[in-house]
């Protein structure tokens, strides 16, 4: 055990069903977060995410494993009795309260003092910057103002972790970006640890500090956004964050060969075997047909994209890679559908991933 | 042809039938109404209009008793029933479902299903023995009666209202270091609180309304305002019946309109 682990599941499998229908919406997964960290959990609905949210939340109990709070076996610990909160996905806000009443709940049920609620829930309306509307209903407010007061109540009794499920899948795209920089602030400011689950990868990259990639039931990589987007451990974790061109090949000296006979530089492989590789539509640069080392490739589709454009071309065999081009500042790159070049990648850019 | 949404209220003649039905509905009961401002005795010639059977029917004092009888047995089976059908609508929501459900709604809707005559005749025979070994002849017996028959008609508003209530509401409450006892107090029942009324609102309503079961299970003297119309009828009509029915009916009416108002001034908010 770590000391410096807010939260730390150990092994834990959650099974529901039984029998031949069992299925296991979490197999044997590990994993540490760190004090203070914005933790993302991220992956493809059912993948399990929302499922570890609640074994850590104690909305439900592992099958097997163990939960660790702040190194506190906390596994079969009612959800009352865990020093966790909660924002839920549909916001949960008691609509029989106020907003500000909705925000002193927890700390009411804490049995804080009057005086201690009072002042707390001033503090948590003022950090999310709803002073003017303490005395509305929850129904009275929009969406984000919603998510702001789920926000708040979850935030004042100053849980040792705060569990996010999904929050911002309910709001607009432009809200949606002003509530990750608002999450973001919060999360420095209070210095709580968050953990927040979404299938957007978008979200996970820009406001965690380290992200766990999930499909299956398992925890597929644990790692910084730029770990993660530039050394995937795996096919789906390179195909899931990010654009990803697959080619099958087969290791040699010095690199991997594709089934065009072309060689594509990469490292650290046992010469002799099928491999595929992997690599970024923004890591292939197109140059001038027949020049030395790079592989011949035609163009099939321009997709215009404002910033950049998106070159579809085919190989000699007919398999497909997809290279992101940023557009120059005047005219346009002077490239046709149907016309013949070649294709070289930065160096490392290519590697080989696990299917 | 049409593009629109198949609508019965356009097909031909739906007006028609419609008012219809509501002529044959509130014909009567406006007749009964008016005849209890009659002057004359009579119950189908009208002689002038006057409060007279109401003064009559107000100065009854077999009247007054058997209302007060009524309203005593109708708030307490309305209490009663409404306590058992909350807990009875929590245990059938609020958990996973089980084996023999089906069977425990079919238990808990009994008295709309099995005939009333049988259920009056069940407990006329059920309570003339206990009355024999204890010796009680109060109104108990009938509270208990009108108790167990209201029991669906609370249960089924108070389920409705449960099954609409969003359960992460209780979860959150329980992340929020609710007890389980703290979340039904501060975030269930708050929550619930219209169902209930309404429920106990029915039952009383329910409750107020019932002949066969009371007629077989009171003892002498204990005529609910229902039975003493009853035997009033057995007697001579007079408009007097007419005047009663007519308060009645102004006090259901009055009941499910304050009912009504609530629950629209909870839905506001």
């Amino acid at each position: 055990m770590n000391a410096q682990n807010a939260v730390e599941a150990r092994n834990t499998v959650k099974a529901f069903g039984q029998g031949d229908a069992q299925v296991r919406a979490l197999n044997d997964v590990s994993v540490e977060i760190r004090k203070g960290e914005f933790f993302t959990l991220l992956g493809p609905s059912g993948c399990g995410k929302t499922t570890l949210l609640r074994l850590i939340a104690g909305f439900e109990m592992p099958t097997s494993g163990t939960i660790l709070l702040d190194g506190q076996d906390i596994t079969y610990l009612p959800p009352n009795k865990r020093p966790v909160n909660t924002v839920f996905q549909s916001y949960a806000l008691f609509p029989h309260l106020t907003v500000a009443q909705n925000i002193a709940f927890g700390l009411q049920m804490l049995d804080k003092p009057a005086a201690e609620v009072k002042s707390t829930t001033e503090k948590m309306l003022a950090l999310v910057k709803l002073e003017a509307m303490a005395g509305r209903k929850t129904s009275q407010l929009s969406g984000g103002q919603q998510q702001r007061v789920a926000l708040a109540r979850a935030l004042a009794p100053q849980p040792k972790v705060l569990l996010l499920d999904e929050p911002l899948s309910a709001l607009d795209l432009k809200l949606r970006k002003e509530m990750q920089i608002e999450l973001k602030r919060l999360q420095t400011e209070t210095g709580i640890t968050f953990v927040f689950v979404t299938h957007d990868q978008e979200e996970a990259l820009t406001m965690s500090d380290r992200i766990g990639v999930m499909s299956a039931g398992k925890l597929q990589q644990v790692g910084t956004a730029k770990d993660i987007y530039t050394r995937p451990v795996n096919r789906f974790v390179a195909s899931f964050i990010g654009e990803t061109n697959f080619l099958t090949a087969t290791t040699e000296a010095g690199g991997a060969r594709l089934a065009t006979g072309d060689l594509i530089e990469v490292a650290g492989t046992t010469p002799g075997q099928r491999v595929t590789v992997a690599f970024r539509p923004e890591q292939v640069r197109l140059v001038t047909a027949g020049e030395a080392g790079a592989i011949p490739a035609t163009i099939t589709n321009l997709v215009y994209f404002g910033t950049d454009t998106h070159c579809h071309v085919a190989l000699n065999d007919g398999t497909e890679v997809v290279a992101r081009l940023q557009n120059p500042s005047t005219g346009d790159a002077g490239l046709a559908i149907g016309q013949t070049l070649a294709l070289r990648f930065a160096p490392g850019a290519a590697q080989v991933v696990e299917d | 042809m049409s593009d629109r949404a198949f609508q019965v209220s356009r097909l031909p003649g739906f007006a028609t039938i419609a008012i219809g039905v509501f002529l044959a509905l509130y014909i009567p009961i406006f007749t009964l109404a008016a005849y209890s401002f009659n002057t004359n005795i009579s119950m189908s010639s009208w002689g002038g209009f006057s409060l007279d059977w109401y003064v009559k029917a107000w100065n009854n004092d077999q009247v007054k008793d058997a209302t007060l009888r009524s309203l005593i047995i109708a708030l307490w089976a309305a209490v009663i029933s409404t306590a058992v059908a909350t807990l009875a609508a929590l245990g059938t929501t609020r958990r996973k479902a089980f084996k023999g459900q089906t069977f425990i709604y079919v238990i808990i809707n009994q008295p709309l299903m099995v005939p009333e005559i049988v259920t009056a005749v069940a407990l006329l025979i059920f309570f003339a023995q206990i009355k024999v070994i204890t010796g009680y002849q109060g109104l108990g017996y009938l509270i208990l009666a009108h108790s167990a028959f209201c029991v669906p008609f609370a249960y089924l508003p108070i389920r409705a209202r449960l099954e609409g209530m969003d359960l992460s509401l209780e979860t959150a409450a329980a992340d929020l270091y609710a007890t389980p006892w703290r979340t039904f107090r501060h975030v269930t029942l708050p929550l619930l609180l219209p169902g209930v009324i309404a429920g106990a609102m029915l039952a009383f309503v329910i409750s107020l309304d019932d002949v066969v079961i009371t007629e077989f299970v009171k003892s002498g003297g204990q005529d609910t305002l229902p039975t003493y119309m009853l035997g009033q009828l057995r007697r001579q009509m007079t408009p007097e019946i007419n005047a009663i029915s007519t308060a009645l009916l102004v006090l259901t009416i009055a009941l499910l309109t304050a009912f009504f108002l609530i629950n629209r001034q909870n839905d506001k908010n």
